[in-house]
């Protein structure tokens, strides 16, 4: 479920907002990365669901709790507020429906933590508007027609859908393309521009 | 067929050459028949010492044809014991660190109470006066032997298939005793046509004129045809397809040609007429009765009104559920069923699918991803619990 990439700048910012001890469940979790970084750092229980069968039997192998499943069709069976935390980092853009995703992890979790790219960044405005092709970044290496991303969003976008979804958003961070935290007096407009990534914090 | 095999079966069910744990009369195992079992014995072995705190045990539960001999040659057949590739020293489960428990569950014939046990009440064989025994039954005699042991905890309860069943019971009965719980290729409950075959086998038993109405010890007979028809039919469901078009396909046994007769022209008949004969040499015909019945009757669901996920409220066990991707008589979705009730239930869980063209019989057979999962899972809850190995 998670997209393999190698620049996982956003995995630093997620550590930095989760209490220590908390019960943590890692949508998407790859083979494990997050979740090993937070049972060092944050002594956290933590739980992991992930899409890849190779990244599950990885995870396992190394001790981490994780469960082949799928966002879009396995989250219903978790319990309201069963964690402290639910973090879906780089795979909202993956799943079929992101907006019951999204509405799930309020559910399941007291907290949510959401990171993705940022559609809106200005590399891929220029390039669609200047190519007139589908972007292909070094952070979105995909060409169309093979993407796993199928429902890119914009850091605007992804705010609207937190309104409607009546989701507080507690903090927002933007990375540059270089993982540094944009200044955090900008605008939603600024950052929507020059955000390469996107970490909210949410809860419901 | 082997007659001293199956003189030394015989003697194995009254006077195994295992540990023995004896229940006398003032301790009865109170079964879901609604009768109480006394007295009654458990057959076991150990491998590896209990450590001083009594935190490193672990109970293994074998499946349905299996036996207390999971990592030692067995008595009977001297073939090397059933997991032995899993569990040893330095193995996977590592016996120089684990104090590893398996006991023959009642109603089997390997020197647990069974079908072919001595009836103190009348000096014969149980036969079918032998109450019909459950998978909670099995657990309830095991938590007397563990406790016999002067065990509380279990660090770990493991087992496959019939072996899963009894896991999940433990886990779902008695919770606090299971730090962690490994249930493989297994259901949470039998399904219709895994009860189908069983009916298979059972009917062909019973169909075999030698069976006796199961009192086949004292009319010196043995169901041999009928029970090695069963072991085929049902060593047919713990293949694949592919995997016995791959062993097999569609060689001929030591001929050119066909015969245009009904020998065992094919390899895969000539294999499965051996798998039923030394079958029927270590095994008893009523005991195969009981535990395919056992199976057949667990559903965990429906001890808690229907829903699984009640029947892991509140845990604090950790679970690693393991499948395999060419098992059709527990197929991945049996599993997924039961880590999404675990799930519901908030319980930490692990969950992996194994990618392998061998059928059910994986979980017997040495797959290098298999136990890695079984390794890192059980390492980590040793890590968690703050378990001092040696």
């Amino acid at each position: 479920m998670s997209v393999n990439n190698t620049q996982r700048i956003d995995l630093k910012v997620v550590v930095d907002l989760i209490e220590p001890r908390a019960r943590v469940l890692d949508v998407g979790c790859g083979d494990g990365e997050l979740l090993e970084l937070l049972q060092n750092e944050k002594n956290v229980d933590g739980r992991g669901i992930e899409l890849s069968q190779r990244g599950v039997n990885e995870s396992v192998a190394r001790g981490l709790s994780v469960i082949q499943g799928d966002a879009d069709r396995d989250l219903g069976f978790y319990p309201d507020k069963g964690f402290d935390y639910v973090v879906l980092s780089q795979t909202l853009q993956a799943t079929r429906n992101p907006k019951a995703v999204l509405d799930d992890l309020l559910r399941i979790g007291e907290r949510a933590i959401v990171s993705f790219p940022n559609f809106g960044h200005w590399r891929v405005r220029l390039s669609l508007l200047f190519k007139g092709r589908m972007p292909v970044t070094r952070d979105l290496p995909y060409s169309w027609y093979d993407t796993p991303n199928i429902h890119f969003c914009t850091i605007r976008d992804f705010v609207s859908l937190c309104d409607e979804l009546g989701a507080t958003v507690e903090s927002a961070t933007a990375l540059d393309r270089y993982g540094q935290k944009i200044a955090l007096a900008m605008p939603w407009a600024f950052w929507n521009m020059f955000g390469q990534q996107a970490v909210f914090l949410l809860r419901r | 067929m082997a007659p001293v095999e199956a003189k030394r079966a015989r003697n194995e069910a009254n006077d195994p050459s295992s540990l023995v744990m004896r229940f006398g009369p003032d301790r009865p195992l109170a079964l879901d028949a609604g009768v109480d079992l006394a007295p009654f014995q458990i057959a076991y072995q150990t491998y590896g010492q209990l450590n001083a705190a009594r935190s490193n045990a672990i109970l293994v539960c074998h499946a349905l044809t299996g036996d207390q001999h999971v990592a030692n040659a067995h008595p009977v057949t001297g073939k090397p014991g059933w997991w032995e590739k899993l569990i040893g020293p330095g193995r996977t489960v590592d016996t120089d660190r684990f104090f590893v428990i398996c006991a023959n569950v009642v109603g089997g014939c390997l020197g647990s109470t069974g079908p072919a046990s001595r009836n103190p009440a009348t000096g014969r064989p149980y036969g079918l006066d032998l109450p019909v025994i459950t998978i909670r039954d099995m657990v309830r005699a095991q938590v007397m032997l563990v406790d016999s042991l002067g065990i509380d905890r279990l660090f770990s309860v493991i087992g496959g298939s019939m072996g899963g069943m009894q896991v999940l019971e433990w886990a779902a009965s008695y919770p606090e005793r299971v730090l962690t719980a490994v249930p493989i290729a297994t259901g949470a409950r039998h399904s219709a046509q895994n009860i189908a075959f069983h009916e298979v086998g059972r009917q062909a038993v019973m169909a075999d004129p030698d069976w006796c109405g199961g009192r086949y010890f004292e009319h010196g007979k043995r169901p041999e045809k009928g029970l090695a028809v069963a072991r085929m039919a049902a060593h047919i469901t713990y293949l694949s397809e592919s995997a016995l078009h791959r062993k097999f396909g569609r060689n001929l046994q030591d001929r050119e040609n066909l015969t245009f007769g009904f020998d065992a022209d094919f390899q895969i008949e000539s294999y499965l007429r051996h798998q039923g004969i030394t079958f029927v040499d270590r095994f008893d015909a009523n005991a195969y009765l009981y535990m395919t019945r056992a199976m057949d009757y667990f559903d965990l669901a429906a001890d808690h009104d229907g829903r699984l996920a009640d029947a892991f409220a509140g845990t604090s066990t950790r679970f690693c559920v393991v499948s395999f991707t060419s098992d059709w008589l527990f197929p991945t979705e049996e599993s997924r069923t039961i880590v999404h009730a675990l799930t519901a239930a908030g319980a930490s869980v692990s969950f992996v699918e194994i990618e392998t063209d061998r059928g059910h019989d994986a979980f017997l057979l040495e797959e290098p991803e298999f136990f890695a999962t079984v390794g890192g899972f059980l390492g980590a809850a040793a890590r968690a619990r703050g378990l001092d190995l040696p």
